[in-house]
């Protein structure tokens, strides 16, 4: 078959342009294999630090729970409790275990168990008052160094003077590994304690109630304030040079850095009104101008979607506009609006720096009772725990992430639920 | 007391409700007419108007008391005060406020207690007063609502009247915000560049605020703290250009392979998982860059002989590129499959391969939406905050070596900010005059952005 000139170019150059083609599809695959594996990457590498975090060591001593050594006044109110000696006789059972003799062997001794053993064997005697007087065995959390040892993070084989535990007291811990002292449970401190200094002892309670707090307070102001302007903007704004300014401001909003609502948050509510630092309140109102912009965006998409026929139809049989938006329009947008919203909320709950500004960095111990106490939240304890330099405080930090995922999973998912079940097509 | 005053107001609100209902039904009934509207609006008419201002003037005064008490404290401060470093005005108010809520550190002097105990009066004096006053207000217009009550009145009018004017008032919001946001910044930078030449902090090459009390304290180290913003600013384009490097091909290329070859199913898939990146909270970025990332460019550099600071510039910026890869893959995968199909069909039917087809007809086509995406991502880049101040370091080193640490506008604002501060320092205001620079960038980037977005819409509609 004679071939011209042209059919011979097209021809000869088929193979490399075949070759172009897989080489671009290529790409494309290994573009996505790429993101996906940082995805990979990243889940694998908070789950596997993190999952030990949610476990930890604890030592079972039997102690003796004298009633007039714990309870010295003998009404059992915090007052009395705190005067007891219950620091002592945890030190007592310990010392009698280990046999320490010398200064420095008890000093050792001492050192093992958790700074907050004695608020433990209080808070057991203050739920179990009827085994006062009586041999109890307790569960004590290990000191994190201590911890850090049955981990394999503190080896034997590193010579003394490097290493945070001493021979001696590594002695201690084995002869209590091999008298069966030693669990390794679920860490209730986790859950139920709130900030410490230490490792062992740190929980995210505190930090959890107050994200719950802030969250809340977003809520209440975002969402009406949200849904309200949307509904205005689709429903019943005029187009005029001010209903465009407010569509500017609303998107000019969405793209300043979270950062500037921090400041916003510093500069007006604590420094102009004077509200206190470090409180949910300010937190909760700073995340809430952050996400009303995306609140309001989805809900106008929700508004639209509804088909003109259903405001039509209540308008020809005698609705008056504004009936017609809220008896008809907004309950069949409340769906969409919804999801936007817990996007929203999963934004804000998920977001660190702006709360950083406010002061809700601070070191708070006490868990907050209401939005106007000082608290924390998930992402900023995790920011603060990620800079302490102790082992166990970076398995927490990730135990923390895990259980921040989770929260935003769920959020999340729920989202794309609503959207799923609920929203309707026309 | 407060909470008082809510519940009395709600309370008060409910039965205005019913109250107003109840007469229309009883007029109704004695005139034998109709009413203009539904029962149901004689009732909402008097409920609202019976809340809803009482309860912005609560919240209003709950915003405000403190102000003003702030400003009578100032003015009865004694004549002979010494204000200096140590004792600022501020200081003093804090001070005067935590003993009259019960905290007493040390032993203050006989003013300021006597002031405390002068505040603890106001306040309950205040108290009572916006409890009176809210109440009052409640019940004068709820009583003057139920008054206008009559058969001929036009309550369903008059409530979506007031609803209207909810509506609007909302609306406002985003307006106020906007204007509460660039009011305070400026104000506060304006503060600033009274204290350091503007010049000095665009042009200057060092920044270094720590000396700041030093300085004023008249020490031998004054003049060492200095205001040059450069280093932050090319320290935050540094940063950028590495995250976009990741970000783009990645991204860009993503996006044209599930816009263009990949199957409904894949691309069900995918989409989806690249769209969990931009979902991961940036503090857990932070600390994966911080404690997996850094570390791991830290060993590579010293295998093959390079020394990598701990807290690298390289580490945060490839970080943040991976959490700015949906960013650029969603919108362009928009844009790439808004392209109309006849423009594919056309270069297919001339006899071109797929991939030809999409770079020299799709993409040309796309490129104005793409450069939008690529823009958005730069902005968002740009004000990225929490990987940069855990992984890339605070030091203001003035340097593009990426294996270096350096520092960005956004991490300088959190460090200066962070903890208590006084705001007549040019240390606290130097961070209102950078928030004002990457508004402006991030204002101006987003800007162009929608007007390309917007622009290229118009092409094919």
């Amino acid at each position: 078959m004679a071939q011209t000139r042209t059919e011979k170019i097209v021809i000869d150059s088929l193979k490399a342009r075949g070759k172009k083609e897989r080489n671009f599809r290529l790409f494309g695959v290994s573009a996505i294999a790429l993101a996906v594996i940082f995805l990979a990457i990243l889940l694998v590498s908070i789950v596997s630090k993190g999952a030990p975090g949610f476990f930890q060591y604890y030592a079972i001593f039997e102690v003796e729970l004298t009633r007039e050594r714990l309870d010295p006044r003998g009404d059992m109110s915090d007052q009395s409790l705190f005067e007891g000696q219950a620091k002592k006789i945890i030190n007592e059972a310990v010392l009698e275990f280990t046999g320490a003799k010398n200064r420095s062997e008890k000093k050792a001794a001492r050192s093992l168990l958790s700074n907050g053993s004695d608020v433990r064997l209080v808070e057991f005697v203050k739920n179990n008052t009827d085994k006062l007087d009586t041999m109890q065995k307790i569960k004590f959390a290990l000191d994190d160094d201590a911890d850090s040892y049955f981990r394999g993070f503190i080896k034997k084989e590193t010579p003394e003077k490097q290493r945070r535990l001493s021979d001696i007291e590594i002695s201690y811990l084995d002869k209590m590994k091999k008298e069966g002292l030693i669990s390794y449970e679920v860490s209730d401190y986790l859950f139920f304690g709130s900030a410490s200094r230490n490792a062992e002892m740190a929980g995210i309670k505190g930090a959890f109630i107050g994200s719950m707090f802030t969250l809340a307070i977003c809520f209440i102001i975002s969402f009406p304030i949200g849904v309200a302007t949307a509904v205005y903007l689709e429903e019943f704004a005029p187009k005029n040079k001010f209903t465009e300014l407010i569509e500017i401001n609303i998107n000019n909003l969405a793209a300043v850095p979270s950062v500037v609502f921090g400041i916003l948050g510093l500069a007006i509510f604590i420094n102009l009104f004077g509200m206190p630092r470090s409180i949910p309140l300010v937190g909760g109102m700073v995340l809430a101008l952050m996400t009303l912009p995306t609140i309001i965006i989805s809900s106008r998409a929700a508004i639209r979607a509804v088909p003109p026929s259903i405001r039509d139809g209540a308008l020809g049989i005698g609705a008056s506009p504004m009936q017609a938006t809220f008896h008809h329009v907004v309950p069949l947008a409340i769906p969409g609006m919804l999801t936007g919203t817990i996007i929203g909320m999963a934004q804000a709950l998920g977001e660190t720096a702006p709360l950083l500004m406010i002061g809700m960095v601070a070191f708070i111990v006490d868990i907050p009772g209401s939005v106007t106490d000082p608290g924390t939240v998930l992402p900023v304890q995790i920011f603060m725990w990620a800079d302490f330099a102790e082992r166990m405080f970076i398995q927490k930090t990730s135990a923390a992430i895990i259980i921040l995922l989770l929260f935003l999973m769920i959020m999340n998912g729920g989202a794309v639920w609503l959207r799923r079940k609920l929203e309707r097509r026309w | 007391m407060l909470l008082t005053t809510y519940i009395i107001i709600i309370i008060t609100g409910c039965s205005l409700f019913f109250i107003g209902r109840n007469k229309i039904v009883s007029i109704s009934k004695a005139e034998d007419k109709r009413p203009h509207s539904l029962y149901i609006y004689y009732g909402f008419f008097p409920a609202i108007l019976g809340i809803a201002p009482s309860l912005v003037l609560l919240s209003l005064w709950i915003g405000f008391d403190d102000v003003i008490f702030n400003q009578m404290l100032k003015n009865r401060f004694p004549d002979n005060l010494i204000i200096d470093g140590n004792q600022t005005v501020l200081i003093l108010i804090a001070k005067i406020q935590n003993i009259a809520s019960g905290i007493i550190v040390g032993k203050p002097e006989q003013w300021v207690i006597s002031l405390a105990e002068k505040l603890i009066v106001w306040r309950g004096y205040s108290n009572i007063m916006i409890a009176i006053s809210s109440i009052l207000l409640s019940v004068t217009l709820g009583y003057f609502s139920l008054t206008k009550i009559k058969i001929e009145f036009r309550a369903r009018i008059a409530v979506e009247k007031l609803m209207m004017i909810g509506l609007v008032v909302c609306s406002l919001i985003a307006i106020i915000t906007t204007i509460g946001i660039v009011f305070s910044v400026i104000f506060e930078s304006l503060r600033f560049f009274r204290l350091i030449p503007p010049l000095e902090f665009l042009t200057g090459l060092t920044w270094n605020p720590e000396f700041e009390g030093a300085a004023r304290a008249g020490s031998d180290q004054a003049g060492l703290s200095s205001y040059g913003s450069i280093p932050l600013f090319v320290g935050t384009f540094l940063i950028s250009i590495i995250a976009l490097s990741v970000s783009v091909p990645v991204g860009l290329l993503s996006a044209i392979y599930l816009s263009e070859y990949a199957s409904k199913k894949v691309r069900g898939i995918f989409k989806p998982m690249l769209e969990v990146l931009a979902g991961v909270p940036t503090v857990v970025y932070g600390f994966f860059a911080a404690l997996t990332i850094a570390p791991f460019f830290r060993q590579t550099g010293s295998l093959i002989g390079l020394d990598v600071a701990s807290e690298s510039a390289l580490a945060a910026g490839f970080v943040m590129g991976i959490m700015i890869i949906p960013f650029v893959s969603s919108l362009s995968d928009d844009v790439i499959s808004a392209v109309p199909q006849s423009l594919r069909d056309a270069a297919l039917g001339l006899g071109s391969t797929k991939s030809e087809s999409i770079k020299k007809v799709v993409l040309p086509a796309a490129l104005p939406g793409i450069v939008a995406s690529i823009i958005l991502a730069v902005s968002r880049a740009v004000g990225e905050t929490m990987i940069v101040v855990m992984a890339a370091g605070l030091a203001a080193n003035l340097s593009i070596n990426p294996l270096d640490a350096v520092t960005t506008v956004t991490a300088q604002i959190v460090t200066i900010l962070v903890g208590d501060q006084e705001f007549e320092s040019a240390k606290t205001l130097s961070a209102f005059a950078l928030a004002l620079t990457l508004i402006v960038i991030t204002l101006i980037l987003n800007f162009f952005a929608l007007q390309i977005v917007k622009k290229y819409k118009e092409q094919y509609e």
